[in-house]
């Protein structure tokens, strides 16, 4: 049986997230398209970093979570990320006491793992290969966050506020890396940087209240800055 | 002289129990209430594996170290398996389970062998003194150090340059992050526990060594100072807890002997007092579990 | 009346338990003799002194959330201060009493004060920590005045005649009785005050309760000291119930863990739990070595019969058991039982 073009690769039904007593998503329901970038926005503090944790099982879920039709929602982390799942964490995790070689090797699955890809995004990474990830600077360890997902052939990125604290060069950097990526695989974007989700991004869905208010292309909500400004509660730019 | 080699020697054994409790609370954030069982039952498996073979006292000290750690990491692997790892995401049971096992492992211990002390094998050459700047020390001393030595070297090159080592290393800090770059952390929780195990179980045999004999509440006594040293040193950093450990004991011995017996362990215990309140954060793992 | 309410049900208990030293009423196995025999008293009143002393740990457990490996030292407080002033100094008994119950209250308050700094496991060993150190003061046996390793006799003359000698056990019943409802009634009091309801949301989230503008050292530090203060007063209880004297095994860390898992067992935090733990952990741990020596352990497999012998085995199996199937301890399996038979009750509709 072929599978039909329009198959989502990801499907979130129904989720439910409480974190503590606050109930943080409320059924949060959308679809992720195969390749490309689909963007996760919302104001700050609805649920965005939640909902990738949650499709990483990194925090207790109710619903219904399908990557390429398997169902993950009671899978553990490891068992979810070795199905084919990069993540790029919100704080970026690097792992301050290793080296970045030792940052690298960790994130290996295979023996396929692609430095060659991961050296020509970041050719830094491979001459601060034996610093140690803590002495870094902000932006270079958001490299080794990208490059730890980019390392293994993911079929699924999940990506959190990658520009987040970065200067302007080095958001065009990430920004230049994530449209490699999106060449080579599906990525699910959380991002507060409009400019950079209309650089890279085909479609956009927007979480508000606990649930999904709006998914849909992404040229279409961007071109409409009295929505944007309504959804997101910012002007279209960066902040 | 001899003062700094036993304060060594004893801050050896510290070493080795504590590097095994610094590991597991670091990785795990499990404080194995057990450790010190598992330090009686290795150092009595020993006993009892050396009153089965024939030979001289070293050959029987061989054959019963030898024994006694694989008891040592085996009943350590078991217990994680068993008991810690089904407790996964509930901490104040973990630790309750490791207090319960160290009531029932010290009362097996009690019941099959007695309260009485057992006479530990140890070859005479190890009674033997060897003449340093004038001191008579004991040669069981230096094994105790060399063991120590051994393994820190062991277990740092371990950490370093072996994917678990590494794993480990990066769980210590992060242990979400590790599993979300798709690793199974259990089957790292369960070799820590067995090499925390194999290394409290040669703590054992040392402390036979050392004290001559071995009694059940072996464990417990040493335990209390493993565990202050853990805190002095810092958990999940084996120099850290090296360092501590040597302090420790060279403490202990001093203030024993100057000042007066049983003093150097309040001293220790002071030390300890004096290093949490003035850094309190500073001793707690690195990132929150 | 609606106030008195909830006092009926330990009103009864109590009087229940006032009455049974004059009850000859034989429970085998259980006990070795009738309940009015001075054995059965004795032990009756060993498991009261332990219920309520227990309940003083939960008090820093259960409901502060503060975990103390160095509970013990205050009951040794009580034991070796009373011991020592009444056989080595020769002090009358109204004078020890209060300047044990006068020490009892200085004492944790500036340990305290100290050890409450810092929280989690870092407290828990500086409680340890102090409790060491007391170890080894009473080890080193300072002036001769700890007795070491031996322990201590006590002097038994500065104490009433009511409550010395073999017949007397009765009247030492009751005054461990008196202890534990004494505890239970401070302990229900402060837990239901609203220092008490602070202390709860201390060991729920302490970072909220500084939020309200709330100090929680200062509530911690309350409850430390009426915790160490009512163990200090039960080891003086203790001292007398048990008869004998100070002994240096109330001053180890073992002695602190055996609280925990008599609270436990009990059920950390409940109204009753600590009390049930205490209660029951003693008689365990006492009967069970007698029962080691009966003719139908003896008749088992020596597989089975000598970790048996060992009471501590049988109560360290339990209490893992516990922890693991039960982590409310027994006071909840109520709660359980009435959880199962409703659910069963809705599956057969």
């Amino acid at each position: 049986m072929t599978v039909v073009a329009t198959t989502p690769l990801i499907r979130v039904d129904d989720l439910h997230v409480y974190l503590g007593e606050s109930h943080v998503l409320q059924g949060v329901s959308f679809e992720v398209p195969e390749g490309g970038v689909t963007a996760l926005l919302g104001r700050n503090g609805v649920g965005k970093t939640t909902t990738l944790r949650a499709m990483m099982g990194l925090v207790p879920r109710r619903g219904t979570v399908t990557l390429a039709g398997e169902d993950t929602t009671r899978l553990q982390t490891h068992a979810i990320v070795r199905r084919g799942v990069g993540y790029v964490p919100e704080d970026r995790d690097v792992f301050a006491g290793l080296t970045v070689d030792e940052n690298l090797r960790l994130a290996e699955r295979g023996p396929n793992a692609r430095y060659g890809l991961v050296y020509e995004l970041f050719p830094e990474l491979k001459q601060r290969g034996a610093q140690r990830a803590g002495t870094l600077s902000g932006g270079q360890q958001q490299m080794v966050a990208i490059a730890r997902a980019l390392l293994n052939d993911n079929p699924v990125l999940l990506v959190d506020e990658p520009t987040k604290g970065l200067a302007p060069l080095l958001v065009t950097d990430v920004a230049a890396a994530l449209e490699r990526a999106a060449e080579l695989t599906t990525v699910l974007l959380v991002e507060q940087n409009l400019a950079v989700v209309a650089r890279v991004a085909q479609q956009v869905v927007v979480l508000d209240m606990g649930t999904v208010v709006h998914a849909g292309p992404a040229a279409e909500l961007l071109g409409d800055p009295d929505r944007v400004r309504a959804l997101l509660g910012v002007a279209g730019g960066s902040h | 002289m001899l003062l700094t080699i036993t304060g060594l020697g004893l801050g050896a054994m510290y070493f080795l129990i504590a590097s095994g409790l610094s590991l597991i609370y670091g990785l795990m954030g499990v404080l194995n209430f057990a450790h010190g069982a598992l330090l009686t039952v290795g150092a009595y498996a020993t006993w009892w594996m050396s009153t089965k073979v024939d030979g001289g006292p070293g050959t029987k000290l061989l054959a019963g170290a030898l024994f006694g750690i694989a008891v040592g990491a085996v009943l350590a692997a078991l217990i994680e398996l068993v008991l810690i790892r089904p407790l996964y995401r509930r901490p104040i049971e973990q630790v309750l389970v490791t207090v319960g096992l160290a009531l029932v492992l010290n009362a097996l211990v009690e019941a099959i062998w007695g309260f009485d002390a057992r006479p530990f094998p140890v070859p005479s050459w190890l009674i033997d003194t060897t003449s340093i700047l004038g001191a008579s020390i004991p040669n069981d001393r230096f094994v105790e150090i060399a063991a120590a030595a051994v393994v820190l070297v062991g277990l740092n090159a371990f950490l370093r340059f072996t994917r678990y080592g590494l794993i480990i290393r990066a769980g210590v800090e992060n242990r979400a992050m590790v599993t979300a770059l798709g690793i199974d952390v259990r089957r790292a929780f369960t070799l820590v526990f067995a090499i925390g195990g194999a290394l409290a179980a040669l703590a054992g045999v040392l402390s036979g060594v050392y004290f001559g004999v071995v009694d059940p509440g072996r464990g417990t006594s040493l335990l209390i100072f493993a565990f202050i040293v853990v805190v002095i040193g810092g958990f999940g950093s084996i120099g850290g807890t090296a360092v501590a450990a040597v302090a420790v004991g060279l403490i202990q011995q001093y203030a024993n002997y100057y000042a007066s017996s049983g003093l150097g362990d309040l001293a220790v215990v002071l030390l300890l007092a004096i290093v949490l309140l003035l850094k309190p954060e500073g001793l707690a793992p690195k990132v929150a579990h | 009346m609606s106030r008195l309410r909830p006092l009926l049900v330990p009103a009864a208990l109590l009087a229940l338990l006032a009455v049974v030293p004059l009850l000859s009423l034989d429970i085998p196995v259980l006990f070795g003799g009738p309940l009015d025999s001075p054995g059965t008293l004795g032990l009756l009143a060993l498991c009261l002194v332990f219920a309520g002393v227990a309940l003083t740990y939960d008090l820093l457990f259960g409901t502060t959330g503060l975990l103390s490996f160095g509970h013990a030292l205050y009951f040794a407080l009580g034991v070796y201060l009373t011991t020592i002033a009444l056989t080595k100094w020769e002090w009358g008994l109204v004078q020890t009493l209060l300047v044990v119950a006068g020490v009892g209250i200085v004492v944790p308050l500036v340990l305290g004060a100290i050890s409450l700094r810092v929280g989690g496991i870092a407290f828990a060993m500086v409680t340890l920590a102090f409790a060491q150190a007391g170890q080894v003061l009473v080890q080193k046996n300072p002036d001769e005045l700890t007795g070491g390793e031996e322990g201590l006799g006590l002097n038994f003359e500065p104490i009433p005649d009511f409550f010395v000698g073999v017949l007397n056990t009765r009247n030492l019943y009751w005054l461990a009785l008196g202890y534990a409802a004494v505890v239970f009634v401070i302990v229900r009091w402060a837990v239901a005050s609203s220092p008490g309801h602070v202390l709860e949301a201390i060991r729920e989230n302490e970072r909220r309760v500084e939020v309200i503008g709330l100090q929680p050292f200062r509530f911690k530090l309350l409850a430390f000291v009426l915790a160490s203060f009512l163990a200090t007063i039960g080891g003086v209880v203790w001292l007398f119930v048990l008869g004998t004297g100070a002994s240096p095994q109330v001053t180890t860390a073992s002695f602190t863990l055996t609280l925990l898992v008599m609270v436990v067992i009990g059920g950390a935090g409940t109204r009753y739990g600590a009390l049930l733990g205490g209660f029951l952990y003693t008689l365990a741990d006492q009967r069970l070595g007698t029962l080691s020596g009966s003719s139908t352990v003896e008749g088992l497999p020596s597989v089975l019969e000598t970790p048996l012998s060992e009471p501590l085995f049988i109560l360290g199996t339990l209490f893992i058991l516990l922890v693991f199937f039960v982590p409310g301890g027994l006071a909840s399996l109520g709660r359980r039982l009435r959880l199962l038979r409703r659910s069963a009750g809705l599956e057969t509709r």
